[in-house]
């Protein structure tokens, strides 16, 4: 057999490189190359180096599973947190089918989420963590997975899916708060994680609406409407979040002095009010885009501004503007860590008072470091998602 | 269309159809809602400030202020509030500067990494990119105060770079040039040396028009003017200018330029932040310049720097200036994170005001009105700028 083996014939070139020829063609091209790889290797040796032997040999890191809990949704009572797992499970629930019935982006999406989220069940399932429900996350990832099998290809079921998400909203704030029968946790008690979330999502929910009529407004020809809408845009746009957060924190109680708003809920407007007007333009960009043909036509068949709108114009400019909004949630999700500086115990609330605890002094970089790793985590697979609706719309 | 028409056949339309009119009708609408909620916010506001003993007016602004202000011009406790707050507006100009400076450089410099032929340099561009944008910059900004500069050796065991410069948890100590008689001397060689290039970059320019040939104009005149300043700056007996070096007395360090550790928690955390963002920004404007064009410069005998600074750079301008103006808009705003670490920029030290006086509606207004301003010039210059780097070759 051996001896038939064809080592003579030629086989055919390939595209691969051998390590040598990969190095010498991606580091060391030219002398500058080189200098800067060496220069690279040394700054990555020394870089590893002081990283690896402090997370091994100064860090210590007990402070994260001890304080887990807190991290994650702060002062919300032990005994009720059952509650945030059923919103967990809910979404997860309605993920599955949506993926189930929507495929392709939806599907992937969910993988993507499903992925991060199994991810976490894994380290939380299998680390010495002091967790009331140390399966939760993987059970699920396990519901959204049998719910994408369960409903996989029936379109019909659709709008029931779509009607889910819009209820999802009110539901989630409902079992968060307690109603008829469950004890009531007030807002006040919310934290970590969950607030950090929480507060994104209302301000991108509750902004949405906002935005679109701040955009209509901006491009209507009233004059009137169009000048309240810039000027209002225009002056949000120009001033810090902070200082937009401080002002409901104060004025707030200054000008409705006869409803008692707490903390949260002001952050919540502040962060909503701030929101809109970015939101705002984002939409603007997307009605830009739209042809002037397509008026003209929804004219010509006779429909009035508020028709033209809702059937035609908006339907499309809302769709090319999803990676823009997708981005404001993005930078919104980090954006609301400023609710630290007004005293709310976000995530990183959170952090800082972990770290003036006496119990763990002198550990700023541990709980930092742990804090930056779940927002990058949520911000990072947010953004790879954006991309894959770029992609999958064809948008830019 | 005959509704439209205001001499149609079948009469007047009646009002509440026209369109005109209800164009108006709607628009008055709309103001009075809008002129009714401020009014019931208005009185709610009075009627609040009643309850608080407070009228509203501008009178406390001459008031002494009473607090003291780390760093930033000269001031004084008992300087008037006023005065308190322009320290501030200079402290948030003077952050933002050179938050706006660093950025820029850093984003340009791992914006050009990103595109890099070397693997190792791309990779690590993309992961410091994708590091600092997904992480809060209130966090980095904490991070970098408490878990890196706070915990820096104290005053006596500094980290020392030559013997001038000096970091430790208080700070960093900087030597600073101070002039010396003979710095009006060498003004006047600088005087002498600007005429000089001038002439020659005129000179060089107009021999370029003449032989229709791209080229570099101040060829001539850049080297000139260095080799005057030069001259200048050995010819003088002791030099034009001398440096202070910081150095150690008693329990801290005097002399020289001085950082505070929220200064430069603040600007790290603001570079590296912006930095990210704007790696990105160059990274797609440059991406933006077809490949044709670099072929074309190329096949018209242009060199590498030629092809770089007439047909890249300035078609990659004009995609990367717009998004560079709102990284330059959004770094000055988000320099009012500093109130988190206590640096007296322009909302921390009105938050202070707020707090003593309680005039937190005229304050607020200070602050916003200032944050506009500050805006609005920069995009104002920006948009000029933009205006006019697309005009070229147009």
């Amino acid at each position: 057999m051996e001896e038939r083996t064809p080592d003579k014939t030629i086989k055919p070139p390939t595209d691969s490189k051998n390590i040598l020829q990969w190095l010498k063609a991606n580091l060391f091209n030219t002398w500058y190359n080189a200098l800067l790889t060496l220069l690279a290797v040394v700054f990555l040796y020394i870089a590893f180096k002081g990283i690896l032997s402090w997370a091994f040999t100064e860090a210590n890191w007990n402070v994260i599973p001890a304080n887990l809990q807190i991290f994650l949704v702060g002062a919300y009572p032990r005994e009720e947190i059952w509650r945030v797992w059923i919103v967990i499970y809910t979404l997860a629930l309605l993920l599955g089918l949506s993926a189930g019935v929507w495929g392709g982006l939806t599907l992937r999406l969910a993988i993507v989420i499903g992925g991060v989220g199994g991810g976490m069940g894994i380290i939380l399932a299998f680390f010495p963590i002091a967790l009331s429900n140390r399966f939760g996350l993987l059970g699920g990832v396990t519901l959204l997975v049998v719910a994408f099998f369960l409903i996989r290809g029936k379109i019909g079921l659709r709008p029931w899916v779509l009607g889910g998400w819009l209820l999802s909203f009110p539901w989630t704030m409902i079992w968060l708060h307690g109603f008829a029968g469950l004890p009531t946790v007030l807002t006040s008690s919310w934290g970590g994680l969950l607030l950090t979330l929480i507060l994104a999502a209302v301000g991108i929910v509750v902004s949405f609406p906002l935005g679109v009529l701040l955009a209509l407004g901006r491009r209507s020809t009233l004059p009137v409407i169009k000048w309240v809408s810039t000027a209002y845009i225009e002056t949000v746009r120009g001033v810090p979040l902070v200082t937009i957060l401080f002002m409901a924190q104060i004025m707030v109680p200054i000008f409705l002095p006869d409803f008692r708003i707490d903390k949260i809920l002001r952050a919540m407007l502040g962060i909503t009010l701030f929101s809109a007007a970015y939101m705002a333009e984002n939409v603007r960009g997307g009605l830009q885009a739209i042809p002037t043909g397509q008026y003209e036509a929804a004219h010509a068949v006779g429909l009035n501004y508020p028709l033209t709108m809702l059937l035609v114009v908006l339907p499309q400019a809302l769709r090319s503007v999803i990676p823009a909004i997708v981005g404001q949630f993005i930078s919104l999700f980090k954006d609301t860590s400023l609710v630290t500086v007004i005293g709310l115990l976000d995530l990183l609330g959170i952090a800082k008072t972990v770290i003036a605890n006496p119990d763990w002094l002198g550990l700023q970089a541990e709980v930092y470091l742990f804090a930056a790793i779940i927002y990058f985590v949520f911000s990072y697979s947010m953004s790879y998602i954006s991309l894959r609706i770029e992609d999958a719309l064809g948008v830019q | 269309m005959e509704n439209n028409s205001p001499k149609s056949p079948a009469g007047k339309i009646p009002f509440w159809r026209d369109v005109r009119v209800l164009q108006v009708l709607f628009q008055v609408i709309f103001l009075i809602g809008v002129v009714l909620l401020a009014g019931i916010l208005y009185t709610n506001m009075l009627r609040g400030l009643r309850g608080l003993g407070l009228t509203l007016n501008l009178n406390f602004l001459n008031d002494e202020a009473g607090f003291g202000i780390a760093e930033g011009i000269a001031y004084e406790p008992s300087d008037t509030y006023l005065r308190a707050f322009w320290v501030g507006v200079i402290n948030t100009i003077r952050v933002s500067v050179i938050g706006i400076a660093c950025a820029t450089i850093l984003g340009l410099v791992v914006g050009i990494a990103r595109l890099s032929s070397n693997w190792l340099v791309r990779n690590l561009a993309a992961i410091y990119i994708e590091c600092f944008r997904n992480i809060p910059l209130l966090l980095q900004i904490l991070f970098w105060y408490t878990a890196v500069i706070l915990q820096l050796p104290s005053v006596r065991k500094s980290f020392t770079f030559f013997g001038s410069v000096f970091i430790n948890q208080r700070g960093v100590y900087l030597p600073s040039p101070q002039p010396t008689s003979g710095v009006k001397i060498w003004f006047a060689y600088l005087a002498v040396g600007s005429i000089l290039a001038l002439i020659l970059y005129l000179v060089r320019l107009r021999e370029l028009r003449q032989m229709e040939q791209p080229g570099f104009p101040a060829k001539w005149a850049l080297p000139a003017f260095l080799v005057v300043a030069l001259v200048g700056w050995f010819a003088i007996p002791g030099r034009p200018f001398t440096l202070e070096l910081p150095a150690l007395k008693g329990f801290n360090f005097a002399g020289g330029i001085y950082l505070s550790p929220e200064f430069c928690a603040l600007v790290i955390g603001l570079v590296m932040y912006t930095g990210a963002f704007i790696a990105e920004v160059v990274r797609s404007g440059i991406q933006s310049v077809a490949k044709g064009q670099r072929e074309a410069a190329k096949a018209i005998g242009l060199n590498e720097f030629q092809t770089l600074r007439l047909i890249v750079l300035p078609q990659a301008l004009r995609v990367i200036a717009p998004p560079l103006t709102s990284q330059y808009l959004n770094l000055t705003k988000n320099s009012s994170l500093a109130v988190a670490i206590g640096f007296p920029d322009l909302f921390n030290i009105g938050n202070t005001m707020m707090n003593q006086t309680g005039q937190s509606i005229p304050v607020f207004g200070m602050i916003m009105i200032s944050y506009l301003t500050i805006s609005l010039t920069t995009s104002a210059y920006m948009n000029w700028y933009n205006r006019r780097i697309n005009r070229i070759g147009r």
